[in-house]
């Protein structure tokens, strides 16, 4: 396994940085064109590239592949350590996937004539992609917190140079928000590797399957119990999982659009993976005994989410509450800590990216044209342009979760998984199930609001057609939509082997309580 | 008495620090013959000087021995530090350069001042008596004292100067004392000597465990009030404040590594076994830096929240620094740890130097010459008007916040290591949250510089030496963030030099 060559994944991790050092010496006055250019250029070869991981990727492998290893702090035990497996393939061909979308998405955008320095921004979208693939990749705990921490800079200064009116508020509370959080798993990744003598996850989890390592558990708040809050309350945060979502509305809503479809698209997912990746094998006692108590969460977040999103007039508000929901479903899914349930909620999180990175491509394309989010101010929008009214129906139905779409697949193996875990069972089922019927209300009603109703306002009826850049934008949602909605099985085929390891290593350790009981339908 | 002869002082090991003080001296007759609008002669001659004791310390370096009958030490702890000291020495002699011209105090005395307090704090560095201790910690202040105050007859800067003085000879006081009570326990003055007779003095009567902690503890006050740790830090942002900025900065970053250089000697040469109860495995002192770190942990990042003019800000947040050094201190007591956590106190200084200088160099270069400018409203607008400059600065706030990828994380990273390896999960714990503290108020710098507008040219005073002075910290702050192995290996066997340097 170990490889001593150049990596596939080491490119596809380093390539938005070669595009950010080319960048960094463009003109911004007289090169503005070949800037943006050159940052599409790099998101798309990027996103081929990773492509190209899934195809050298063996599925029935459940281990790490394509791995590289390069010492960075010896003395420390610390690594350059990469390599992809079920658990995070799709999560990189996610963030490979929206970044090309989110850059199209800013080609034409007013924020720009507002607030110039095209070239700054493009330079923070490529130093984001290059850290949020590191997060996906990356199997060192301390270059994982690295990368973690460097997700902040750029989406911070995204937020605060080119957000809405309260950016500043917004951003200085994104960035707190988060880093309160990671600094103290920062402390449990310090005892973690202090213990093991190694930063390497593998190595750690080896270590504790063959029993040479073991972190005490007689209790949710012992030392085991602990270290897994630690980790759980910097995911928690990032997912975010109620009660701890309130930085998630005030940033979604002042970012601009391509801060929004990131931050949704892929910022949210790195809570949700750091908890496959991290705390359910880490501390897979600790994770038993406590699932329970954050699957409510999660259920208490799906129907709040759902709720208070009913209860928005601000299109970007609604949209962004309903994360809270999806989020909520994800969380539910891999506390049911079975097959079916990480699997449910590892694709989820990818239809989450997309349909919720879909929603706010359009609300971005409504915003550009009014310059108001509040719904009221539209009405008859599928009159004025059927086409761009046509796709948002697709997005919004997506969302939704409609059988043939992406998230019914998702939504669907989460609660067979929900059903069928010893741990949560039919209450958490059933209370997640009423988070669907109340998603179709409160999008109904959005798209309702937005694109029904008569032509009766000067605006709409004027409004601009559909942008090529624009649409660009829009067609790689759609297939990705159809693509999981119809043809589901090669997406669960790549995570099945790592995700019933998974499963299996925390039956194992945890005897008394059989977890894993039911296994994908083939 | 016989007298040693040259030879066994063993004069080569001292030329690091000895030329450097020779080189003050003589700078300063030499001063006399460069007409006073020239007197950015003396800066390169004394710059001269800084390189030559720059290169004859790397000379020295690893090749640990004794010196004038074992009074004087140079091993790697001492060669480390001095590489940060002299690296300190370096970046303030380029700041100062045009800051002098341009604010009307350029006189020749300013540098010989400056590598007078530097070979204080290499002999400091070195000191292995606790004789030697005090007279290189006057060394150290005496100069600067003059340095606070040398923008005299302007008020701010004398008040700097004179608070500076008497507050420094108290503690000179309390070292002195502390180090007479030891020397009343034990007999000795000598660090390597004091160590054997704590066990003696311990297992004796009753009143030796009394001197030595009254002792100890004295001493920790004294070089406390030079690191400028609570409870013994309120004269910090009056002084920083008021003293020429370039001295400021070499104040914040200087100053402490001689404070703590002294301490870490003290604490893990002479008085590792100083146990409170008898089977103790861990130092007397552990619990006293404990609390006095974690005091100044909270105090400084709390009260930096308020600040309102950046060289203010930075002297509460050099405090808050003095805190997370001080948690490595505090996890030397508990044995096994000890050289793990000397290195990650080394370490730490040398990110907070990079950074430290770095920001404070910025700060100069937004400062005006009649020394106003410095509020944090004067940020405003820079992130357009000087894009470099700002972008640069917020790597500084972001090194100083302990974000991934700067020197400042680095720091951190190996101060809370080795503290949770000493087991001082709380302690632990109250670093990372005042961290977290930390970023509100460094993070508001950014968001004046990059998301407020303002008005005017806030950078008209980035002149080229400053800019080179900046440029130089941003470097190291980068490299030691993404390559800390360059560092980490320099420091690898420092621990273990001061532990086998018991003759």
């Amino acid at each position: 396994m170990e490889a001593t060559g150049l990596s596939l994944v080491t490119v596809v991790l380093f390539l938005p940085l070669i595009g950010f050092a080319i960048m960094l010496f463009m003109n911004e006055r007289t090169q503005a064109g070949a800037i943006r250019w050159t940052a599409l250029g790099f998101s798309v070869l990027t996103f081929l590239l990773s492509l190209g991981l899934w195809a050298l990727y063996n599925p029935d492998d459940p281990g790490l592949q394509l791995v590289q290893r390069i010492n960075w702090l010896p003395d420390y035990g610390i690594s350059y350590y990469v390599g992809v497996d079920g658990l995070s393939l799709l999560l990189v061909i996610l963030t490979t996937f929206i970044m090309p979308v989110a850059i199209l998405a800013s080609f034409r955008s007013h924020i720009f004539e507002e607030r110039g320095r095209e070239k700054l921004y493009y330079l923070f979208m490529m130093l984001l992609e290059w850290a949020m693939i590191g997060v996906f990749v990356v199997q060192d705990l301390v270059i994982f917190y690295v990368f973690w921490e460097v997700t902040l800079v750029p989406m911070y200064f995204l937020i605060g140079i080119w957000g809405a009116e309260q950016r500043i508020y917004a951003a200085v509370k994104f960035f707190l928000y988060t880093m309160a959080g990671s600094i103290l798993m920062l402390l449990a990744i310090l005892y973690v590797g202090i213990n093991a003598g190694t930063f390497a996850l593998p190595e750690i989890i080896a270590a504790i399957q063959t029993g040479a390592l073991s972190f005490p558990f007689d209790g949710l708040f012992s030392t085991q119990g602990l270290l897994f809050l630690g980790f759980l309350i910097a995911f928690a945060i990032k997912v975010p999982i109620w009660p701890l979502h309130s930085w998630l509305p005030d940033a979604h809503v002042q970012a601009p659009t391509a801060g929004s479809i990131i931050l949704a698209g892929v910022l949210l997912k790195m809570g949700t993976y750091g908890i496959v990746r991290f705390c359910l094998p880490l501390f897979p006692e600790a994770s038993v005994a406590w699932a329970p108590t954050i699957a409510t969460l999660g259920v208490i977040g799906i129907i709040y989410g759902a709720w208070v999103s009913y209860a928005q007039r601000d299109m970007k508000k609604l949209v962004a509450y309903s994360s809270v929901s999806h989020l909520g479903f994800v969380v539910v899914g891999i506390f049911a800590l079975n097959a079916a349930g990480i699997e449910g909620g590892i694709l989820q999180m990818v239809n989450h990216g997309v349909s919720t990175g879909g929603l706010f491509l359009i609300v971005g394309m409504l915003y550009e044209r009014r310059h108001t989010k509040a719904m009221e101010a539209f009405g008859g929008v599928w009159k004025a342009l059927p086409l761009f009214g046509a796709v948002s129906l697709v997005i919004v139905l997506s969302s939704m979760g409609l059988p043939g779409l992406n998230s019914f697949v998702g939504e669907f193996t989460i609660l067979m998984g929900t059903l069928g875990s010893n741990i949560l069972g039919f209450v958490f089922a059933l209370f997640a199930t009423l988070g669907v019927i109340l998603a179709a209300v409160y999008m109904l009603y959005f798209y309702q609001k937005v694109y029904m109703g008569e032509l009766d306002k000067e605006e709409i009826r004027n409004l601009e057609p559909l942008h090529w850049s624009e649409k660009a934008a829009l067609v790689p949602v759609l297939i990705a939509i159809f693509l999981i909605g119809l043809q589901p099985a090669p997406f669960f085929r790549s995570m099945d082997a790592s995700v019933d390891a998974l499963v299996r290593h925390v039956d194992e350790s945890v005897p008394e309580v059989v977890v894993g009981n039911l296994q994908m339908p083939e | 008495m016989q007298l040693p002869s040259l030879s066994e002082l063993n004069l080569g090991l001292t030329v690091p620090a000895l030329s450097l003080a020779l080189w003050a001296c003589i700078l300063l007759v030499i001063d006399l013959f460069i007409p006073r609008d020239r007197k950015s002669v003396t800066a390169w001659l004394a710059a001269g000087g800084v390189v030559f004791a720059f290169i004859a310390n790397l000379l020295v370096y690893r090749d640990p021995g004794v010196a004038f009958m074992g009074l004087f030490v140079a091993d790697e702890f001492a060669g480390f530090l001095n590489i940060v000291v002299l690296l300190t020495a370096f970046i303030a002699i380029l700041m100062s350069v045009d800051y002098l011209k341009r604010t009307g105090i350029e006189r020749g005395e300013y540098y010989v001042l400056l590598l007078m307090t530097t070979s204080g704090i290499m002999f400091m560095n070195s000191a292995n008596d606790l004789a030697v201790v005090f007279i290189a910690l006057e060394l150290l202040s005496i100069p600067l004292y003059v340095l606070a105050a040398f923008r005299a007859p302007e008020e701010r800067s004398e008040e700097a100067g004179l608070k500076y003085f008497i507050l420094g000879a108290f503690a000179s006081a309390f070292f002195v004392f502390g180090a007479a009570l030891i020397y009343g326990a034990t007999g000795s003055s000598s660090l390597p000597v004091i160590v054997d007779a704590v066990g003696r003095a311990l297992a004796g009567e009753g009143s030796s465990l009394l001197l030595l902690l009254m002792g100890s503890g004295l001493i920790l006050a004294g070089l406390g009030f030079k690191v400028a740790v609570v409870p013994f830090h309120m004269w910090t942002p009056d002084v920083y404040e008021g003293a020429p900025t370039p001295v400021t900065a070499f104040m914040s970053v200087g100053a402490k590594v001689g404070g703590f250089a002294a301490l870490l000697r003290i604490l893990l040469v002479a008085l590792p076994a100083l146990t409170v109860a008898e089977g103790d495995a861990v130092a007397g002192w552990q619990t006293a830096t404990w609390v006095v770190a974690a005091l100044t942990l909270i105090l400084g990042n709390i009260v930096a929240i308020s600040q309102t003019n950046i060289k203010r800000l930075l002297a509460y947040s050099s405090i808050a620094h003095a805190g997370y050094v001080l948690m490595a201190v505090a996890a030397a007591g508990t044995p096994g740890v000890s050289d793990q956590a000397t290195r990650a106190a080394l370490i730490y200084l040398m990110a907070y130097m990079f950074t430290n200088l770095g920001a404070f160099a910025v700060a100069m270069a937004i400062e005006k010459d009649d020394g106003s400018g410095t509020s944090l409203d004067d940020f405003k607008g820079l992130g357009r008007s000087r894009p470099l400059l700002a972008a640069i600065m917020a790597v500084f706030m972001l090194s100083l916040t302990g974000i991934p990828l700067t020197a400042g994380f680095v720091g951190k990273w190996v101060v809370f290591q080795a503290t949770i390896e000493a087991g001082l999960y709380t302690l632990a714990v109250i670093g990372v949250l005042t961290s977290v503290i930390s970023a509100f108020y460094y993070v508001r710098v950014i968001v004046n510089m990059f998301l407020e507008d303002g008005e005017g040219d806030p950078a008209a005073a980035a002149t080229p030496y400053v800019q080179w002075a900046i440029y130089l910290t941003f470097a190291g702050t980068l490299v030691l963030g993404i390559i800390p192995s360059l560092v980490t290996n320099l420091s690898g066997p420092v621990a273990l030099a001061v532990a086998s340097l018991v003759p």
